[in-house]
């Protein structure tokens, strides 16, 4: 199988490239053996993730007294991102002169602890703690496994306590040696005489494979990560032509080379079970390859793992393209799988960010080498990732109502779309805070509030607060949109914040808010509504807004007022099911 | 059997790409002095390309003792032939 990493002497190349509007990020870099070239080499990985890193390189076998020491480089400037590299040959020197061999690795564990703790009290940085490479001194043999004197004992017991230590300190990222050691072997991996000679603890090659790992760890950090895998179906979901074939005949399970189709399906469980969103795209009779997911007894993925079903006559790319308006993310985060190689190329040519790995040949081979290709690195894991499957599910549904209408508002009106109009209470209280701090791009003026600026809105005379919850007939999107009015005078009453969730666009919601906005000022003897825009990098699309609402603007510089006796409802199709005044009324499309 | 200048000739598009540097050319004499790029750390990455180029190991002892680019090619050949 192809190497999913750069040599080398290839990486470094990448350092000469172009780096305007690069990110840019500081990194500190402490190890045991000569690092020069491993400097190079993250330096050359991270231009792969459109990061140009400033490094910082600590002095030859320094890990300790860097951190130790306050007048240490390490806190001169603020670095982004901690890097330790230790060296296991070093540890098996410390070992071999060690008192109590059976107690060394709780020794050092509680050294490197101690070490946290002092860079987490003196630093913001994220630290990124290279394990151990599993280094066997050959003393025991297998015996090694049975006496915690040895030092492979002691060197595992390490690298499973720098896990526990990742769990314990949210700061801490491990870059697992180990694993990539082991996976490329010590002949490849290692070197004596440049370990001899130039202190190299590892050869270029491996040092490039650890530095590229390691970046990925960086970039999933700075938000570039996989959140999407889009599978094809024939001979990649599954072996053979469904609608050749037929169901009985396709290989999946015990069926022919059915159990390496079987094992890619595992896998991807595993991945929609984290978080990963599962799409398919196919050119199939779609009720034909439903029934396999309905039916066959060998398939692991059902109808309910699968966000979106894309599965049609159309072209791949068409396919891609609306799984991804569907989902709302960036083709970057996309991952594609399809066995044709004709297919793959069609799809990297016409949608540039999208990853399309070049899947081997024989289908035995798949799994293996999409698990070496590290795709879905990551930097957190919630609970709330598992429920992602259902929200775009019923996103899709949307989308495939919106397919068979041609007018908007019919399709607007078959949403069946409800909202519930309230003020601000302690319960929607952290959401809209919430909304708040995280929105950007419908948000007017950007103001942030915490929970507590929140709370003393909601008892101010002077303000109103509105918020809109809104559900339609394939789910329930929550509380989407909050508005927080101000009295500025006896006539006049002030938009202080205008936000909405980005999922409800196009929805007629900011019509209903509009509404619901001039009640209130009707209610308190107003006649203005005095608004504002105040542009930021983001909010670009809500520039027009208050034009678009029937506001006049005042100035330049972004302020607007509506004169109350002289507006018109627009139309809209949401039913209001509790509204601010709190009075039921059912009104639909009379706006 | 590979011959010494057919050595320098292939390590002298090692010794290019390396150092990123076209003008290199290597005879019998050259040494570090004469090239700029070529310092303690690209040593050990010319080392290496040059193993993988010629699918030879050096020793050790050889890359600390080689005198000149001379000495180096002898010794590749020599490997080589084995």
């Amino acid at each position: 199988m192809q190497s999913p990493y750069l040599a080398y002497s290839l990486l470094v190349k990448q350092l000469k490239q172009d780096k305007t509007g690069f990110k840019n990020i500081k990194l500190a870099i402490l190890a045991d053996f000569a690092s020069q070239h491993y400097v190079k080499a993250i330096r050359a990985a991270l231009i792969s993730s459109r990061i140009d890193a400033t490094i910082w390189e600590a002095d030859y076998n320094s890990i300790d007294s860097s951190i130790i020491s306050e007048h240490s480089e390490l806190y001169q400037a603020s670095f982004d991102y901690v890097v330790l590299i230790p060296s296991p040959h070093k540890l098996i020197k410390e070992f071999s002169h060690s008192s109590s061999p059976a107690g060394f690795a709780d020794l050092r564990l509680r050294q490197i602890q101690h070490l946290l703790e002092i860079l987490a009290s003196r630093t913001r940085s994220r630290i990124i703690f290279t394990n151990y490479q599993e280094l066997d001194d050959g003393v025991f043999g297998n015996y090694a496994n049975k006496t915690a004197q040895s030092f492979l004992f002691q060197i595992r017991k390490i690298n499973f306590g720098l896990m526990q230590l990742a769990i314990d300190y949210s700061n801490l990222y491990i870059a697992d040696a180990e694993s990539l050691y082991s996976s490329q072997g010590n002949a490849l991996a290692f070197d004596p005489k440049l370990y001899v000679h130039g202190d190299l603890i590892y050869t270029l090659d491996f040092i490039a494979i650890l530095a590229q790992s390691t970046s990925k760890i960086i970039a999933a950090i700075q938000g570039s990560f996989k959140k999407c895998v889009v599978v094809d179906l024939d001979n990649t979901m599954w072996g053979g032509i469904i609608g050749d074939d037929g169901i009985e005949n396709i290989q999946i399970g015990e069926l022919g080379i059915g159990k390496a189709f079987t094992g890619l399906q595992n896998w991807l469980l595993s991945l929609k079970n984290r978080g990963i969103i599962l799409a398919v795209s196919s050119k199939n009779t779609d009720s034909v390859a439903r029934e396999v997911f309905e039916k066959h007894p060998g398939m692991t993925l059902r109808m309910r793992d699968i966000s979106v079903f894309a599965v049609n006559w159309e072209t791949k790319v068409d396919n891609i393209r609306f799984i991804q308006s569907v989902l709302n993310i960036g083709f970057d985060s996309m991952v594609f799988l399809d066995d044709n190689p004709f297919e793959r190329d069609i799809v990297r040519q016409n949608i540039a960010d999208i990853t399309v790995p070049e899947l081997p040949e024989d289908p035995a081979e798949y799994l293996f080498y999409l698990q070496s290709l590290n795709l879905f690195e990551t930097a957190s894991v919630s609970t709330e990732d598992a429920g992602r499957t259902k929200q775009y599910q019923e996103e899709a549904g949307r989308r495939e109502l919106q397919k068979s209408f041609v007018n908007e508002d019919e399709f607007l009106a078959g949403l069946d779309m409800k909202a519930v109009i309230k003020p601000v209470d302690s319960f929607t209280c952290p959401r809209v805070a919430q909304l708040t701090q995280r929105s950007n791009q419908f948000n007017l003026r950007t103001v942030r509030y915490t929970d507590d600026d929140v709370k003393k809105i909601m008892v101010n005379p002077d303000f109103k607060t509105i918020t809109v919850s809104l559900a339609d007939k394939y789910g329930d999107y929550g509380l989407i949109s909050a508005v927080f009015l101000e009295k500025k005078s006896a006539d006049t009453i002030f938009v202080d914040t205008w936000i909405m969730s980005c999922r409800v666009l196009k929805r007629g919601v900011e019509w209903m808010v509009l509404d619901e906005i001039v009640h209130a000022a009707l209610e308190s003897g107003f006649k203005y509504i005095d608004s504002e825009y105040l542009a930021t990098a983001k909010n670009g699309m809500v520039r027009d807004h208050y034009k678009l609402l029937g506001f006049e603007e005042l100035d330049a510089s972004g302020k607007y007022r509506l004169l109350i006796e002289n507006y018109l409802p627009g139309n809209n199709y949401i039913e209001k099911t509790g509204d601010y005044v709190n009075n039921k009324r059912s009104i639909k499309g009379s706006y | 059997m590979l011959t010494i200048s057919e050595v320098l000739k292939e390590a002298t598009e090692v010794f290019k790409d390396i150092l990123d540097n076209d003008d290199i050319k290597l005879s019998p004499e050259t040494t570090a002095d004469d090239i700029e790029e070529w310092d303690s750390l690209s040593h050990i990455q010319l080392i290496v390309a040059l193993e993988k180029r010629f699918r030879i190991k050096f020793t050790t002892a050889e890359i600390t003792s080689y005198k000149n680019v001379g000495q180096m090619a002898e010794s590749i050949v020599r490997k080589s032939a084995k």
